[in-house]
């Protein structure tokens, strides 16, 4: 990234972005959540499949769950072979986003750096690069110094608590302006005639002789062939209204910005052993964010010490930090599954669809994750790149557990 | 938040680590389960929004294990009690 990057960033979005409809009383299929994959569902469905008897239903305004709290970081370099799948595909949907949405989202290819600290980590990092090579991912490990060409900023020294002993590197990995893939979405997907309704909350989830009929809604009943789940951090209390119990837990995952400062920063860096991530965003900011707080919530909200203990290591990793001042810090509530991966699929209802579990590191899947949950719901069956994800596999024992590459965050 | 171990009184969370859903028992005969039964003992927990009985150690004082009902929409702790005693009624 160079300053003229940042300085001609954030460009005029188009004047008109959807309509404001009232709710019809039936659809083809409902999507409850109108985050970003709830938008990009919609938008496949309809770009991809010819289905536009849809409604995108939102108990808030358009993406403002954990759409609009993420720190936007796009990777694919994780391990195994099924995740690998399926946010590589998303990748290659991001760098083509833009010109099929009509709307730019700011996707900066600016890579990221996944640092190593032990000599567990180096070994898990190289694996991870061999492994992503094998599926076709840009991936590269760096020694200290390698490391600190990419990201100048970086303490390579080796007189600190956890001394950085290498990287894995992947050149296509980035961020993006969140709201605007949000609104690039919303607005591609109302275009084609998708219904998008705000402020209309699921309460339950109509189900007659185990198949759908539709969704009563603070604005009423609304019929359905198919009902799309997409909720993020409430899949357990919807699941719940059509009997479902899911093995997802509900918890805060905080994040942070700086006051906007001059780029210093040219990289995305991550450390799951110290708990930081950090990027600078196109206006200048410093965003940061760290682990989960460790127990269930709803709240939107976590304890400060997390934050303390990511700026703890945010500082030792870049000490060019010290002066820099917090601006404002909140939090998400992202859906955890007990091998960090998410659950794309059919569900024991009929016409009742699941998408969950992206956790903390959902937002890059976003294309990726629409794309396939559409073609699932179009045709009834998983797609390929989803079909390790079903809610089965925690019985059969095929769990796909990445949480070497996705652990911590991102 | 401020945590009540019941042996040691209130502190701060901090010195607490989080054990997930209180009063899962392990099977009585694991060997007779179907996959599906295991599944549901080792993956599935409650995750509610309101009330949740769960379990916290108090890791850097006491050491012990104890059961909290929280309240997960505002983290406000509604009681603390001694494992092996059942859930106060809230
Ligand atoms: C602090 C933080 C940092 C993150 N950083 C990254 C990152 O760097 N990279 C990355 O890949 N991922 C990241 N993530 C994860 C990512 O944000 C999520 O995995 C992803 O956004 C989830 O999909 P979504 O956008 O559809 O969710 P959301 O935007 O949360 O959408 C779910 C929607 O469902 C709606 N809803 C809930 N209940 C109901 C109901 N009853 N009726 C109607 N609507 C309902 C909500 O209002 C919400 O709008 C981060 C998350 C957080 C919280
Ligand atoms: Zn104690």
């Amino acid at each position: 990234m160079t300053a003229q990057d940042t300085a001609d960033a954030v460009p005029e979005l188009p004047a008109t972005l959807w309509r404001d409809p009232e709710p019809k009383r039936g659809y083809d299929v409902v999507i409850v959540g109108g985050g970003g994959h709830g938008l990009a569902t919609a938008y496949y469905l309809a770009r991809n499949h010819g289905i536009t008897d849809v409604a995108v239903v939102d108990k808030g305004w358009l993406a403002g769950g954990n759409m609009a709290r993420n720190t936007t970081i796009i990777r694919s370099n994780y391990l195994l072979d099924a995740s690998a799948g399926i946010y590589e595909h998303a990748m290659k949907l991001w760098e083509g986003l833009a010109d099929d949405l009509d709307c730019p989202i700011l996707f900066s290819q600016r890579g990221v750096l996944n640092l190593a600290h032990s000599p567990q980590d180096v070994r898990e990092g190289v694996r991870r690069v061999n492994a992503n090579r094998l599926n076709g991912i840009d991936a590269e490990w760096l020694d200290p110094r390698q490391a600190l060409e990419i990201c100048p900023i970086l303490n390579i020294s080796p007189d600190v608590r956890y001394p950085v002993l290498g990287a894995t590197y992947q050149p296509r990995a980035g961020i993006a302006r969140h709201d605007y893939v949000a609104w690039g979405f919303a607005r591609a997907a109302d275009r084609l005639g998708v219904d998008l309704i705000q402020d209309c909350e699921v309460t339950g989830i109509e189900v007659d002789s185990g198949r759908v009929t539709g969704v009563s809604t603070t604005r009423g009943l609304l019929t359905a062939r198919k009902v799309a789940l997409c909720a993020a951090g409430h899949s357990s209390v919807l699941a719940e209204m059509a009997g479902l119990r899911l093995p997802v837990q509900s918890h805060p995952l905080q994040a942070l910005v700086s006051e906007l400062l001059e780029p210093v920063h040219p990289t995305v860096v991550m450390s799951n052993a110290v708990h930081v991530y950090v990027s600078q965003a196109h206006k200048g900011e410093l965003v940061m964010g760290a682990g989960i707080d460790q127990y269930n919530s709803y709240a939107q909200r976590g304890g400060l010490h997390v934050i303390q203990r990511q700026l703890a290591a945010a500082l030792e990793l870049f000490p060019i930090f010290a002066r820099a001042h917090v601006l404002r810090t909140w939090g998400g509530i992202v859906d955890v599954t007990p091998d960090a991966s998410a659950i794309l699929g059919l569900t024991p209802i009929d016409g009742l669809y699941l998408n969950c579990g992206w956790g903390t590191g959902g937002f890059k899947a976003t294309p990726g994750a629409g794309w396939c949950y559409a073609d699932t719901i179009a045709n009834g069956v998983p797609h390929p790149l989803a079909a390790p994800l079903t809610l089965e596999r925690f019985a059969t024992g095929a769990l796909v557990d990445e949480h070497g590459a996705a652990a911590v965050a991102h | 938040m401020l945590i009540e171990c019941p042996w040691c009184g209130p502190r701060d969370e901090t010195e607490f680590h989080y054990g997930g859903q209180a009063h899962v028992s392990y099977p009585d005969d694991p060997s007779v389960l179907t996959d599906e039964q295991w599944a549901r003992y080792l993956f599935y927990r409650d995750n509610p929004q309101g009330r949740f009985a769960e379990r916290w150690c108090h890791g850097s004082a006491c050491r012990r294990w104890f059961n909290a009902v929280r309240d997960t929409r505002t983290h406000q702790i509604v009681a603390t009690y001694r494992t092996g005693e059942s859930a106060p009624v809230t």
